[in-house]
């Protein structure tokens, strides 16, 4: 690698294959452009004729600013030891030998007095597509901590906690057709999924998106609060309130019902729960979704659209017109993104989402759908090997600050553990890698940090990572880590309809400063702590990327035989050999021989797993996990009585400026595309706000001080702060940079535990 | 080399994702403040609050991708004092920094404001076509960044074959100003030039 390097150095200008690893959920190629050793600019795959299925893997607005990251100021260059209070920010330079040191004789302190279910891997996905310096999962990190005995695992992700935990209940998977698929459909209705912000590759699934509307025209209508770039190139735009896509879906089953347009053959054949004739032994009678529907069941309610209207803010007669287009479009895609489920009422929105495929008898054909968000080709190159973690206890992902204050209280019955009753130890040690949830990415930054503050509880925090983020300034022990431009690294793609790759990245320049990759660390540290030979194998970090090209090959077949053919390819792509990904589709051709991994093997729209944890498990006061796909009011939404103090629903969508925390430095992207927060007219003008004027946004929780946008591109009664701007307190604690997690509810979901980001109520005054 | 560079929008497509704008800033090494291509963001639409609390409303957005349109009659070379504003023989605006004295008329007479002015430097900037690349059979930065295939080039009267006359729509003004070398492709809610029903939402990111 080094003879590489100086080659680079001596030639003009080398152009070398490189990858952005960031946690969009696609993955781009880049080629870089180096002259003595540094990079001078970067292009991305302008390979071949882009014709679909091999085309190009065009990178994003971030993707392109990579080497603004790279060159940063703000670059974190050596080791630092704190030396003020915990979150002050203060540090003092110290060696690597010192911070490795300090590491390993806390960990044999930690494990000694509390075990190894003290140690937590904090959730980070600053580093996604790369296979040696991957930041959750299938990384080194977990292999070391799998060697030293294991460590508090977890369950759930922040992306997707509720529709991943509550569309298994009815399907026995959570998955999708893929995007490409709607090629086949007569109308796509898009809940809440936006490709064109959250999924922006040009390798990916908004050109997935465009492309199959390009052979089809099919009409696309986007529900959602705010006008997305989606919406920009849709055919309809319907506004909604946030949360209510549960009762959106009860008036339009109404509708379908009322209509006689429901596949009744359908319902008959794959379903549980819809009618009374088809129920479980042991429930109440007028327990089924027809019931709730048409207004027999406890509440009594008939979910009309007049109902509905209200409650949603959409026009009963557009709730209508609505149901009917998707009575009658044969087929008809009904998808979903995950802003509706990272709700308070997220697991059971999912659910009522995909009972409109399930009713027109959508799921399991090409241009149909479940009603879940598009899975694609997926890709089998291996992942790196971490064996196997001896301790079995799982935790929520979104309750570890609970598992500081409390980890000993924590059930499986009221907290959600999984893998035991109850958990041993308090978390006490937290690896912090390329991830910013340790202050930024998780709810309610105000109380996180007063928990991390103090040392007794949490005794060290280990952070290795590019820059000083908000997360960073919480380390004990704070280690400069290389990017992927700075070491050989594979990356593999991630979501996209008909093409698979893999992108051999080789390291354009020599780490800067005293910058070091993952993996190195890991094994110095796995040598301090007396396993080095289990942690390598003997392994170098390149052997290890040919160990697993030699393991993919079978899989693969024309992978590259050694690192010198891959780095000279550059990138596989694959063609998905078959037709576009539609699961459930041997289901539907024959549930006998194929049934769901549902406890009844059909589709269960009455689920008695969820009754039964509805009847057993101990929820907070209000919270509730009904059976049925039904409306569920859940907290901070447009029905909370706290509206009265705090009269506005904050959501938060994903900008163009970074992929969640990651790039939010990058004065490029922030020029171009800065924080703002989303405000219609018919509130900013009350208030007295006009377009660019600073405002305070704020609850009980927190404030935050940003420039308002004033659009007509969001539901009034709605506001949306882009997720991920650094948190950055003023003097008086007062977030200058638009974070919206100061604002944020630490309160979990009921059945996932998860994080209810979207389900927050606010005020707005002028700054 | 074309004889009438020109670019072209697909606005049916293009999601406003700004990836021209920075592959424009990498390729030209351009410092804050400078922005040879910018996106505009135009959008309008009205509100109405009914009594059962639902809204009407009839909101529509897009966005519009433009740098320098290469335009026939550059209203930029006419208002330069110095003459360091030209078209070149490949049809290419261009800023001689020899002639350059920074006094910025050429920034205030383009309706499109192309010419950018380098505060680094003290002279006016421009896109210049990517000249470099299409010397060397590339497409210029910007088109062949786009995720969405949005942007195209090619010689003027092809691209109008192509994709059909050149439309203008808001908040572009009338082409005949400048006569510029872009063919556009309206989206579906694409507003004619001077329509008052949107406006533009962005303008301090231009």
């Amino acid at each position: 690698a080094l003879a590489d390097a100086g080659a680079a150095a001596t030639a003009a200008e080398a152009i070398i294959t490189s990858s952005c690893n960031v946690n969009c959920g696609s993955r781009c190629l880049l080629r870089t452009h180096v002259a003595n050793n540094v990079i001078t600019s970067i292009e991305t795959d302008e390979s071949g004729n882009d014709e679909y299925g091999m085309h190009q893997i065009r990178a994003c607005l971030r993707g392109r600013s990579m080497r603004k990251r790279v060159y940063s100021p703000d670059r974190l260059k050596y080791p630092m030891i704190r030396t003020g209070k915990r979150g002050e920010g203060k540090f003092r330079r110290i060696s690597w030998d010192e911070a490795l040191d300090t590491i390993a004789a806390k960990m044999k302190d930690i494990k000694e007095r509390f075990g190894n279910e003290a140690f937590y891997l904090q959730y980070g996905s600053g580093s996604t597509g790369g296979l040696m310096s991957r930041a959750n999962a299938f990384t080194p990190l977990v292999r070391l901590m799998n060697c030293y005995g294991g460590f508090l695992n977890q369950h759930n992700t922040y992306s997707t906690a509720q529709i991943a935990t509550g569309m298994p209940y009815l399907y026995g998977i959570n998955a999708g057709n893929a995007m490409s698929d709607m090629a086949n459909s007569k109308l796509v209705v898009m809940f809440g999924n936006n490709p064109a912000g959250t999924r922006m590759s040009g390798g990916g699934i908004v050109h997935d998106m465009l492309v199959a509307r390009e052979k089809s025209d099919v009409r696309l209508i986007v529900v959602d609060p705010c006008f997305s770039d989606t919406a920009a190139v849709a055919d309809e735009w319907i506004p909604i309130r946030p949360g209510t896509d549960g009762a959106l879906s009860a008036a339009i089953a109404h509708v379908l019902i009322s209509e006689n347009m429901v596949d009744q053959t359908f319902l008959d054949t794959y379903c549980l729960g819809f009618d009374e004739a088809h129920m479980p032994a042991d429930v109440p009678a007028n327990s089924s979704y027809k019931a709730y529907v048409m207004g027999q069941g406890p509440d009594g309610l008939v979910k009309t659209p007049s109902w509905a209207a209200s409650i949603c803010g959409i026009p009963a007669e557009t709730i209508v017109r609505l149901a009917r287009q998707i009575g009658q479009a044969k087929p008809c895609c009904i998808s979903q993104g995950w802003g509706p489920q990272r709700h308070s009422n997220g697991e059971d929105a999912c659910r009522a989402i995909a009972m409109l495929a399930i009713l027109t008898g959508n799921v399991g054909i090409p241009g149909g759908n479940t009603g879940a968000r598009e899975v694609g080709y997926v890709n089998p190159f291996s992942s790196f090997p971490v064996l196997t973690n001896p301790v079995t206890a799982k935790l929520p992902v979104f309750l570890w600050t609970d598992a500081i204050e409390r980890g000993p209280e924590m059930t499986a019955f009221k907290d959600g553990i999984k893998g035991t009753d109850r958990l041993k130890a308090p978390i006490k040690f937290i690896w912090n890698y390329a991830g910013n949830t340790l202050i930024n990415q998780h709810s309610d930054i105000n109380r996180t940090a007063g928990i991390l503050a103090d040392e007794r509880k949490c005794e060290m925090i280990v952070v290795l990572d590019h820059f000083m983020t908000p997360s960073a300034r919480f380390a004990d022990i704070l280690l400069p880590g290389t990017t992927n431009l700075e070491e050989d690294e594979f990356a593999r793609s991630d979501y996209v309809s008909e093409m698979g790759y893999v992108i051999f990245g080789k390291k354009a320049i020599e780490p800067l400063f005293e910058s070091r990759g993952l993996y190195e660390v890991c094994a110095d540290l796995a040598g301090r702590l007396g396993f080095k030979d289990k942690f390598t194998e003997g392994r170098t970090r390149d052997q290890w990327l040919q160990y697993l090209l030699d393991q993919s090959r079978a899989k693969l077949p024309d992978l590259p035989q050694t690192l010198e053919e891959a780095w000279k390819m550059g990138v596989l792509k694959i063609r998905n050999p078959g037709p576009p990904d539609v699961p459930l589709k041997a289901f539907r051709e024959d549930p006998a021989a194929h049934p769901l991994k549902t406890p009844s093997g059909k589709i269960e729209i009455f689920s008695k797993r969820l009754w039964d944890i509805g009847h057993t498990w101990e929820l907070s006061e209000g919270d509730r996990i009904p059976a049925l796909p039904e409306f569920n009011e859940g907290f901070e939404g447009y029905l909370d009585p706290a509206r009265k103090r705090f009269p506005l629903q904050m959501i938060t969508h994903h900008y163009k400026q970074r992929t969640h925390s990651t790039y939010g430095n990058i004065p490029w992207l922030k020029e171009i595309a800065p924080q703002e927060l989303w405000i219609n007219p018919m509130d900013a003008e009350p208030r007295g706000i006009r377009h660019g004027d600073l405002v305070r946004i704020h609850n009980d929780r927190g404030a935050s001080v940003i420039k308002a946008k004033v659009t007509p591109r969001i539901i009034p009664g709605t506001v949306s702060l882009p997720e991920g701007a650094w948190y950055a307190p003023d003097a008086h604690g007062v977030d200058q940079g638009g974070s919206p997690n100061v604002l944020t509810t630490h309160r979990p979901s009921p059945l996932a535990k998860g994080n209810p980001q979207h389900s927050t109520l606010v005020e707005i005054a002028k700054a | 080399m074309l004889k009438r560079p020109a670019f072209h929008i697909d606005l049916k497509t293009c999601t406003g994702c700004k990836t021209c704008m920075v592959a424009c800033k990498d390729k030209h090494d351009l410092p804050e403040g400078v922005k040879w291509r910018r996106v505009t963001e135009y959008s309008g639409g009205n509100w109405v609050r009914q009594t059962d609390g639902t809204f009407a409303q009839d909101v529509f957005g897009y966005y519009m991708s433009i740098s320098c349109n290469h335009c026939e009659d550059p209203i930029c070379v006419r208002s330069c004092p110095t003459t360091a504003m030209h078209k070149d023989e490949c049809g290419i605006v261009k800023v001689d920094h020899a002639k350059c004295v920074g006094c910025r008329y050429c920034e205030m007479a383009c309706p499109y404001r192309a010419p950018q002015f380098n505060p680094q430097i003290g002279m006016m900037t421009k896109c210049d076509f990517c000249e470099d690349f299409q010397l060397q059979g590339k497409a210029p930065a910007c088109v062949a960044a786009c995720p969405c295939r949005s942007l195209t080039f090619g010689e003027y009267d092809e691209l109008k074959a192509r994709f059909g006359e050149a439309t203008t729509v808001a908040p572009l003004p009338e082409p005949t100003i400048t006569q510029p070398s872009l063919v556009v492709t309206p989206g579906r809610t694409a507003k004619a030039a001077h329509s008052d029903r949107g406006r533009i939402r962005n303008p301090e990111e231009l």
